[in-house]
């Protein structure tokens, strides 16, 4: 007998108490999933470019294939791994203000990382 | 005389409170070490290895948007001795933590749990990334000798 007044969607749709579901633990595996056919991609291209001059690297990620998917390797991963480190954070770390404050640096961290690789992509595609 | 058919009821050990204390399961110490414990811990931290890894990769980005003696230097380090080896490890925490995540995809879809199974998920993970790895520099380093 359901002692709640709640239907059993009611419910679902509030999460409960933790007021959160499965969406960090499916950002994981939807991030995860797009990085191995990406991460195939960066390494072939890293192989290639691996005693490259500038202007072959500049020359080879300018090739539209290969700068959508390095754009994708870099944004996917930075998720992934903002995600991956979040929860490092929250198994290790137990102190509440610690924890806040290195599971915001780790945000922050990640975008700065995102910022500087998109930044450069950008600006060797497009910039002088 | 004791009936052998009937068993001995094994000796009681009473702790202070008076409940039985025999210990009801192996200690954490007498545990064999499984495969999948060194691997779930290797996951970890190899993503966390390619989180620092991502400090490396805006260096080089940032180097060949800046200017051609900028990626020299990116490219001379990453050509000494220790630059070497934070590449050839990048390269196989990148290897291994792929395969890893493909393990973890495996066992979401509710294979490979068995304990047969997941041993051999855990050493063909390793066995794996070191191929990749040993592959990726073959081709990378001693194949393609010359700059182009």
């Amino acid at each position: 007998m359901n002692s709640s007044l709640k239907t059993p969607l009611g419910r679902v749709r509030g999460l409960g108490s933790a007021k959160s579901g499965t969406q960090h633990f499916w950002l994981q595996r939807l991030t995860g999933v797009a990085m191995v056919p990406l991460t195939v991609a960066f390494v072939l291209t890293l192989i290639y470019l691996a005693r490259a001059s500038q202007a072959t690297a500049i020359a080879t990620l300018g090739s539209p294939l290969i700068a959508i998917l390095f754009y994708l390797f870099i944004i996917t991963g930075i998720i992934h791994m903002r995600a991956g480190m979040q929860v490092i954070i929250e198994d290790y770390v137990h102190d509440d203000a610690l924890k806040i404050a290195a599971v915001m640096a780790n945000t922050f961290f990640a975008l700065l990382m995102g910022a500087a690789c998109i930044f450069a992509l950008l600006k060797l595609n497009f910039g002088i | 005389m004791a009936d052998p058919k009937v068993p001995a009821e094994r000796p009681k050990i009473f702790d202070s409170n008076g409940f039985d204390s025999r210990p009801l399961s192996p200690h954490l110490q007498i545990y064999r070490w499984p495969i999948t414990m060194t691997m779930s811990i290797l996951h970890r931290v190899t993503g966390a290895a390619l989180y620092m890894g991502t400090l490396l990769l805006a260096w080089w980005l940032l180097a060949a948007a800046t200017s051609s003696q900028a990626f020299g230097w990116v490219q001379w380090f990453i050509g000494t001795p220790i630059g070497l080896l934070i590449l050839f490890g990048y390269t196989w925490a990148l290897m291994h933590h792929m395969l890893g995540g493909i393990r973890h995809f495996i066992w979401d879809l509710g294979h490979g749990l068995g304990p047969g199974d997941r041993d051999r998920l855990a050493r063909a993970n390793l066995i794996g990334s070191i191929i990749l790895t040993l592959l990726i520099w073959i081709l990378g380093y001693w194949a393609l000798g010359g700059t182009n």
